[in-house]
């Protein structure tokens, strides 16, 4: 009988375990960036910044040069990385309490100097790290271990919505919101991704795709759940969409 | 080469050049503005990077980017940019990367003024980040001392793989002498930078990562061991110190920086008038040159420390000390910039006597 592979693990990620509870969509968001690094021939001269959060540990999932940030610091890091190693592909792996909270300079100034890397921003709208506290993304009325009583905007205003935010910064080049909630997003997601380092390989400056992701521990849902709430609720406040294409990248 | 006569701060900034610094990332902060100023033009042209970073925070972390990728890179900054990098200094110190920060001081706390002072020894011997690390520090006196300082200093970070800071009084940042950059400074064997995350991972055939995480207590400590010894090893080898007069000294007077300038000053006046007044001008301020004490003799029965601040360095003093001789200690503050006449006053009264 003649046998057909169908799936296999990426040589993008390091082969072990990884640290991300069942039902996290980190893992999904992981795989697909190994995969585009490996198909588009990267890897090996890539470095990644990890950022802290849940994601902290992703130096060691890459399987390329990784170096690891300070809280929200991951686009300063970058910076550093890319501007003495300009052949070098950069990217930067970063939540939503990183980069919309703590790290709110370092990122809208990435992008402001047109910075050429790519930002993988995972928005859960929660600090899944630190336990579920209120991020500036989660939603009104959302409960979280600092807004026990569900987010009341009255004290704690509107989440933002960063890609939005970012397109009106004119250095930005490429900016894009996807989810990985069921696989023909995952499929789009994967896209969203190639065009985006394609737009770092053609020196087209700064790229960011923007994920929504599920934290099934701190929402208190089960897996599936989650992902029915991250449709439901969070795309719902953060459509999915281009919100810039500046950069005439040669993917399709 | 000729001497040239250039401000202090251009002259560091040249001094990095020649270093063989690579990349630059800084912020606007007086009184050590002409240091991005010149290196905005000089390393552009020189084909190296140079960065206006958007804030202090930024800048530390760009620097822990590309000293990451294994390239030469330096800061600069005044002391509340200083106390904002912090944060970073530690990170660097935690993953082992090498870096060059240059902390020209001015008076505080909190915003406080323009004008030159030692306020932030602590600051800088000390640390404000976390965790058990130490930079390497100097503090020279002169320009020509500062150039080759800053030069060496590369070398320096390399080979410890830590962070040197170089701290000057906006005194000397802001000042005019000649000096000659060209003149060469001691080298150190530097290993190949093998540890370095620069996106080679294909060519050596393994993934480098560079980081300051340990999650495993024993892990950690093991980590804190291993910075240790390597702390253990500057405290042998890199204290730095010059001793004027101090052989037949009775009251030795202690000082760093424009306030040793003065010193000497007041030094040259004293032994006019028979005074046997001698000083330790530490060169390193970490390691603090301990050993400078153990060159003096008996007949040295008092320390004067001078400082731009009010009794900082006085601690190590007392340490190395260790209560041997009596500690007085004379301060200025606030940008203010002691007379020699004042540290006459004070020599005299430390040996109970009236100035002629
Ligand atoms: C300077 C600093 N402040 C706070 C923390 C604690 N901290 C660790 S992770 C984290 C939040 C991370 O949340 P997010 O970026 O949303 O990522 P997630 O864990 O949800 O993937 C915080 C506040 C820290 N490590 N450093
Ligand atoms: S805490 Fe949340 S974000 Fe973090 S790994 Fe677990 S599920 Fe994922």
């Amino acid at each position: 009988m003649k046998t057909k592979t169908v799936y296999e693990p990426t040589r993008g990620l390091v082969d072990r375990d990884l640290t991300y509870c069942p039902g996290c969509t980190h893992g999904i968001i992981h795989k697909l960036i190994g995969e585009v690094l490996v198909e588009k021939g990267l890897l090996d001269t890539s470095v990644g910044i990890a950022s802290v959060g849940c994601s902290v540990m992703s130096y060691e999932f890459f399987n390329c040069d990784m170096q690891q940030a300070a809280h929200g610091r991951a686009p300063a890091v970058a910076t550093g990385v890319k501007r003495v190693r300009p052949e070098t592909t950069v990217f930067t792996y970063q939540g939503d309490g990183d980069l919309a909270s703590i790290g709110m300079a370092e990122i809208v100034h990435a992008a402001h100097r047109g910075e050429n890397i790519t930002v993988i921003f995972v928005n859960n709208a929660i600090y899944g790290m630190t336990g579920g506290q209120m991020a500036p993304t989660t939603l009104p009325g959302q409960k979280t271990t600092t807004s026990p009583t569900g987010r009341n905007v009255v004290d704690t205003g509107l989440p933002l919505r960063m890609s939005e935010l970012l397109a009106t910064v004119p250095g930005a080049t490429y900016l894009e919101r996807v989810s990985v909630h069921d696989p023909k997003h995952v499929r789009k997601a994967k896209k969203a991704l190639e065009k985006a380092f394609d737009v770092q390989t053609n020196k087209k400056g700064f790229s960011m795709i923007e994920f929504i992701s599920t934290c099934p521990v701190n929402w208190g849902m089960n897996p599936n759940d989650s992902l029915a709430w991250a449709v439901d609720s969070l795309i719902d406040y953060y459509p999915l969409g281009v919100y810039k294409d500046g950069g005439d990248s040669d993917a399709s | 080469m000729a001497k040239v006569l250039m401000k202090g701060n251009e002259a560091m900034a040249l001094a990095a050049i020649k270093g063989g610094c690579d990349a630059f990332f800084g912020y606007p902060i007086t009184p050590q503005n002409e240091i991005p100023e010149y290196l905005s033009y000089h390393m552009k042209k020189e084909g190296r990077v140079f960065v206006q970073a958007e804030s202090e925070v930024a800048a530390i972390n760009m620097v822990y980017g590309a000293a990451g990728a294994g390239a030469r890179v330096m800061t600069s900054s005044s002391s509340p940019g200083i106390a904002l990098k912090q944060e970073g200094i530690s990170y660097l110190a935690g993953s082992e990367l090498p870096c060059v920060i240059l902390s020209v001081m001015r008076g505080g706390p909190g915003l406080g003024g323009i004008q030159p002072s030692q306020g932030d020894y602590n600051q800088i011997t000390r640390g404000g980040g976390n965790g058990d690390y130490h930079v390497l520090a100097f503090a020279p006196e002169t320009l020509q001392e500062t150039v080759e300082i800053v030069k060496q200093s590369f070398d320096l970070a390399d080979y410890y793989r830590n962070p040197v800071m170089i701290a000057v009084d906006g005194l000397i940042g802001q000042m005019m002498e000649p000096v000659d950059v060209e003149t060469s400074v001691p080298k150190k064997t530097i290993p190949p930078k093998d540890w370095a995350a620069e996106g080679k991972s294909g060519e050596r055939g393994k993934r480098n990562t560079v980081v300051s995480l340990h999650l495993d207590p024993y892990m950690l400590e093991k980590h804190n061991f291993a910075l240790k010894k390597k702390y253990d090893e500057m405290v042998d080898n890199e204290q730095r110190f010059e001793t004027i007069q101090t052989d037949d000294a009775e009251i030795v007077i202690v000082a760093y920086g424009t306030v040793a300038r003065i010193a000497r000053t007041a030094i040259e006046a004293l032994r006019r008038d028979g005074v046997k007044v001698g000083m330790i001008r530490p060169i390193s301020i970490w390691p603090f040159p301990e050993k400078a004490f153990a060159t003096l003799g008996e007949q040295s029965h008092t320390l004067l420390t001078v400082e731009m601040s009010l009794g900082q360095m006085l601690q190590d003093v007392k340490l190395a000390n260790n209560g041997k001789r009596t500690v007085r200690f004379y301060g200025r503050a606030g940008g203010v910039v002691p007379d020699s006449k004042e540290i006459i006053k004070e020599v005299y009264d430390a040996l109970g006597r009236q100035s002629s």
